[in-house]
């Protein structure tokens, strides 16, 4: 089978509008997490949010272009625009239809829906006819493979926190298996409209404060917004032509719970994790660190340690486990493909990013958390998990490329 | 205000229409728990409270609710404070 090397990469979330901006950022344990700038005088519980500091679409796209596009799809394709060229990439016209595009997004366009929902209901007005093609979840991909000329496989995958997750494992697959020569994969949200807050306001899980993955004190979650996307090629033919390869996607674990809409099980993520090794071919004891689910909720945080101890027992205690969100906040079906760039960072470069505003250890999440500043550490295996409302999990194993 | 034994009731009736159970099988000392009542029926439980008594309950008054009664004492007071707030107003 063949093996399926990342050789670029792009991102642009709380943490930086380009991949070293946010690999800098990543490294030096800065926070993305600050006062929401779109909150318009909205009554809210919460105040704090990772938002993308000072975006401007006119910087990146013209006024015909991004009529076209809701926040997520335009964060999407600057993602994949920037993973395209990293990857040194020239998708000619033989190789369109060996080529696949596949994302993630949990929401699809929301801030596209809700104003033109609020037109209708407060303002008895018109919805705007490009309504649809904003808001559907397959935006993001549907205008990378017309900017790239992709014409083979294409679609979306909305599995909530772990949309990115499973979207990059099923590419992973799919060059794997060779039903596509190229990929270019990862996931995009954008949640910061006022009626998509006030949603997860209801649900109480976002943070009055920030978020504090695996601490004692911790409080909830903090949204975030923006893209990761990648390019994923067979391991052969990326060498044959000189990429660099940044890292292997090595295997994918996926699972359902089965078991509640919106809590969290011991059971499934530690089979998403199993059956990630299983697929990658690897001993538990070859896993050096995990970028957790770590969303800082009272009830995620537990089971997603108690989970890893069920599969990696003794060797729990060996393994460098982050919570980026802490940093880039939780960004929903982006969040899988910010925190695999974040894995594939600590594998490329030595250095495991940390879990920042870490207060105190809670001996329910028994893990060596590496906490508040970064942790030089070679790591050649590592995971990185993604766990859904719904009880959809997914992991990915990836392993240190040459560059 | 609605007296003691009303409002009891009332937030019962609640708890019972958001749950689909008959409001005959509630009773105060009960702990929500033997409702088969779960963090999201908690969630729209209070989300129902809120409705009903126009009032706004706290997230960690909301994470702390274990009995029927801590439901029916945490409207009572909410509502205390609401009336006190509009006759200072």
């Amino acid at each position: 089978m063949k093996r399926v090397a990342i050789t670029g990469a792009g991102v642009i979330c709380a943490l930086g509008r380009n991949a070293e901006e946010v690999r800098t950022a990543l490294k030096a344990g800065k926070g993305g997490i600050a006062p929401l700038q779109c909150m318009d005088g909205l009554q809210l519980r919460f105040r704090n949010g990772a938002e993308i500091p000072g975006y401007r679409e006119e910087e990146f796209f013209s006024r015909s272009q991004s009529q076209l596009m809701d926040p997520f799809a335009q964060y999407g394709l600057i993602a994949a625009r920037e993973a395209v060229k990293a990857a040194g990439l020239e998708i000619e016209s033989p190789r369109r239809g060996r080529a696949a595009v596949i994302t993630g997004s949990a929401m699809g366009g929301q801030a596209t829906q809700d104003l033109g929902f609020e037109q209708l209901y407060k303002r008895n007005g018109s919805i705007h006819p490009l309504s649809i093609a904003r808001t559907m979840a397959n935006a993001a991909a549907s205008h990378i493979a017309m900017e790239f000329g992709v014409t083979g496989p294409a679609f979306t995958i909305s599995t909530a926190c772990s949309s990115a997750t499973h979207a990059i494992g099923l590419a992973a697959w799919m060059v794997r298996s060779g039903a596509a020569d190229v990929a270019i994969t990862g996931g995009s949200e954008a949640p910061f409209s006022p009626g998509c807050l006030k949603a997860w306001e209801a649900m109480r899980v976002v943070s009055a404060d920030t978020c504090r993955p695996f601490s004692r004190d911790r409080s909830g979650m903090i949204l975030g917004e923006g893209a990761a996307m990648f390019v994923l090629e067979a391991e052969e033919i990326a060498r044959a032509r000189g990429a660099r390869i940044q890292a292997v996607i090595a295997g994918l674990g996926m699972s359902s719970d089965a078991h509640h809409i919106t809590h969290p099980s011991v059971d499934g993520p530690a089979r998403a994790m199993q059956t990630a090794l299983e697929d990658a071919g690897l001993a538990p004891e070859q896993i050096g660190h995990i970028n957790a689910h770590g969303t800082g909720t009272q009830v995620n945080d537990p089971a997603e340690a108690a989970a890893i101890r069920r599969v990696f027992g003794e060797h729990t205690d060996h393994i460098a486990v982050s919570g980026t969100k802490s940093m880039h906040g939780h960004a929903l079906g982006a969040a899988g493909a910010l925190e695999m760039f974040a894995t594939m960072v600590a594998l490329q470069d030595g250095v495991i990013p940390p879990t920042i505003n870490f207060t105190e250890a809670d001996p329910q999440c028994a893990l060596d958390v590496v906490t508040n500043a970064a942790r030089r550490q070679e790591t050649e295996f590592a995971l990185s998990n993604s766990f859904a409302f719904g009880g959809l999990n997914a992991v990915l194993a990836l392993q240190k490329g040459n560059g | 205000m609605p007296d003691e034994k009303d409002l009891a009731a009332r937030v019962m009736a609640v708890i019972a229409d958001t749950k689909g159970i008959d409001s005959e099988a509630i009773s105060p000392h009960m702990a929500l728990t033997d409702l088969n009542v779960d963090s999201l029926d908690a969630l729209n439980i209070g989300f129902a409270l809120e409705e009903k008594f126009h009032i706004s309950i706290p997230d960690d008054q909301l994470r702390n609710l274990k009995t029927v009664d801590d439901a029916i004492e945490g409207v009572r007071k909410l509502l205390a404070q609401s009336a006190e707030a509009a006759e200072s107003a």
